[in-house]
């Protein structure tokens, strides 16, 4: 099939219930807008950023049911009767969620552009494996391109939130990787 | 942003529905199931169509079950990602399984599509690039354009075939089931693909590909490798399937795929010819390793990551290494890790 342009065509407009972060909300868009527009557009729901928008980088990542998502590769129009999270909706309350609060602690988000991606994803990972190997976090967040920390943070910060999550209050992460003050109930370095 | 195109849009809840929207305008509609391939080519504008048909919403197309002879029938718009995941096909064909787990990223894996990997466009480093991208070198044969601008000379298109679950597939037989508005046919999946980078499926526009369905093992023992720049997200630039079934020393019957090395998968004429009838040893499978390389169609050029020299030369090292796995003898090289 030849390539045409179809920017003349007229956009065939639709009105939707999405239900995003556990609330309902009735939006209007264009049947050929990817679930990443109508968020960051439509909604107002930034935090959810765009890269590569072609599938190779992973910021986008949402999650859909429970399971992440490329938002840049998902029409928003197929999202209807479907639960999406995004890095909006992962606070618990006032609080933040322990992914967020350790890579915050560890610095795993340097300029942060892939940070909501990976917390998506690590956060599915957690739901499914509350004690997941170093190789099984790598293999999870093998579709989330990070160009700034080298990944150590990151796999740092996951192991972090998992012993959090687990009740497991004996983990300490490596000293070297606190960034910032000392962690409750730890003497300050002298360093 | 990069956005999409824009289209008119259905989402049918039956294949007959599917196909009767499809037979309106197969020349201007394209189905789409998991999006991974067809969205990103909408938006570097080298595919297009008027018509998006969704194949998500059809029950009768997802889901794995085994057939009443022990095989396993798969609904093409089963995801990846639940294929891996699933008992049955970890049990009975856990190299195919091992395939698929090289394709794309986990995250690509929870969209992409069987069907869609089967009929994944070919690829090229001339072609898979943004729309500003080919203007400047004037496009070419493929999309809009009149060269080809890895083989100018040539009057085709050598875009690469390379959905990663294919060789194996064709090793172990598969079938394909096409459904249009004039009925179905059920063909090898070996027949789906034409030699040809820009007419590279022997399918029409108005067919639907249905659902895959491999024969129950029957004592093969197989192997896979892939070769690509990183663990995960890549393109494959070469994937070896082998399937061999032996009594006793002997190898009765195997079948030897590669993909990525041209517009189609490749069978390994010569090679499985040199092996049949006769034992997998170092010496019969470095034979038969050098034989694919030379083999047709095995024909690397530039226009995939790495140099075609260095490609050729890793189909002789990636046959020899999958089949000394097939064959139970130590493998001296490292073998690829895939996130
Ligand atoms: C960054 C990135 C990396 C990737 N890496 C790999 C890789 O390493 N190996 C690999 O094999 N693939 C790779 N892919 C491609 C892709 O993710 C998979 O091949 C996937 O299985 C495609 O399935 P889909 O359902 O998303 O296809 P779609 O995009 O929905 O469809 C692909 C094509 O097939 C057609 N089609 C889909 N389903 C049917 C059907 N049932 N009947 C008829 N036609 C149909 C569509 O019209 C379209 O032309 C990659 C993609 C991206 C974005
Ligand atoms: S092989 Fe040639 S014609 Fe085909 S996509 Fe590449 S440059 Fe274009
Ligand atoms: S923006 Fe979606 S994967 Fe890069
Ligand atoms: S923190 Fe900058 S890309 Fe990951």
């Amino acid at each position: 099939m030849e390539q045409q342009d179809h920017s003349a065509m007229e956009h065939q407009q639709v009105f939707k219930k999405l239900s995003v972060n556990g609330e309902p909300h009735s939006v209007g868009f264009s049947v050929h807008h990817s679930l990443l527009e109508v968020l960051r557009e439509q909604m107002q729901l930034t935090g959810t950023k765009h890269g590569c928008e072609l599938g190779e980088c992973g910021t986008c990542t949402v999650l859909i049911d429970g399971q992440p998502v490329l938002s840049c590769l998902e029409l928003a129009v197929e999202c209807e009767g479907r639960e999406i999270t995004t890095v909006e909706g992962m606070m618990i309350g006032n609080d933040l969620h322990p992914l967020q609060e350790a890579f915050a602690d560890l610095g795993a988000a340097q300029c942060g552009y892939c940070t909501p991606g990976i917390l998506m994803t690590a956060k599915a990972l957690l739901e499914e494996n509350p004690a997941p190997t170093r190789d099984e976090v790598v293999s999870a967040l093998a579709g989330n391109l990070c160009r700034c920390t080298g990944y150590h943070k990151i796999l740092e910060g996951i192991d972090w939130a998992a012993a959090k999550m687990r009740g497991d209050e004996d983990f300490r992460p490596p000293r070297e990787a606190i960034y910032g003050d000392p962690l409750p109930g730890e003497e300050p370095s002298d360093a | 942003m990069l956005r999409l195109p824009a289209f008119s849009f259905h989402s049918p809840e039956t294949v007959t529905e599917a196909a009767r929207i499809l037979a309106q305008d197969p020349g201007n509609t394209r189905v789409v199931a998991g999006g991974t391939d067809l969205w990103p080519n909408m938006k570097r504008r080298h595919q297009g169509a008027k018509t998006i048909v969704s194949l998500r919403s059809i029950p009768e197309m997802n889901g794995i079950c085994v057939d009443d002879k022990g095989g396993v029938v798969i609904g093409a718009t089963t995801t990846l990602d639940t294929i891996i995941r699933n008992e049955t096909m970890q049990e009975k064909y856990p190299t195919l399984v091992k395939a698929i787990t090289s394709i794309s990223s986990p995250v690509l894996r929870n969209a992409g599509t069987i069907g869609g990997n089967l009929c994944l466009d070919t690829r090229c480093t001339y072609y898979n690039q943004n729309e500003e991208w080919r203007r400047s070198i004037s496009y070419c044969m493929k999309a809009e354009g009149d060269v080809c601008w890895v083989a100018p000379s040539s009057p085709r298109c050598w875009a690469v075939s390379s959905g990663d679950s294919v060789p194996m597939l064709c090793a172990l037989g598969a079938e394909i089931s096409l459904h249009s508005a004039d009925g179905e046919r059920v063909l090898p999946l070996a027949e789906l693909f034409n030699d040809d980078g820009m007419d590279y499926l022997s399918k029409r526009p108005d067919e639907i590909l249905t659902r895959v369905r491999i024969p129950a093992p029957s004592g093969e023992r197989t192997g896979y490798w892939k070769l690509r720049r990183r663990g995960s997200i890549d393109y494959g630039v070469l994937s070896v399937a082998a399937a061999a079934w032996c009594s006793g020393e002997t190898t009765d019957r195997i079948e030897l795929w590669l993909g990525s090395v041209g517009s189609t998968p490749v069978r390994c004429d010569a090679s499985i010819d040199h092996l049949t009838g006769k034992p997998l040893t170092a010496e019969t499978i470095a034979e038969a390793a050098a034989m694919a390389r030379k083999g047709d169609g095995a024909n690397p050029l530039g226009n995939t990551d790495f140099a075609p020299q260095w490609r050729g030369k890793m189909i002789e090292k990636y046959v020899e290494a999958v089949l000394r796995e097939v064959a139970g003898l130590p493998v001296e090289r490292l073998a690829p890790h895939h996130g």
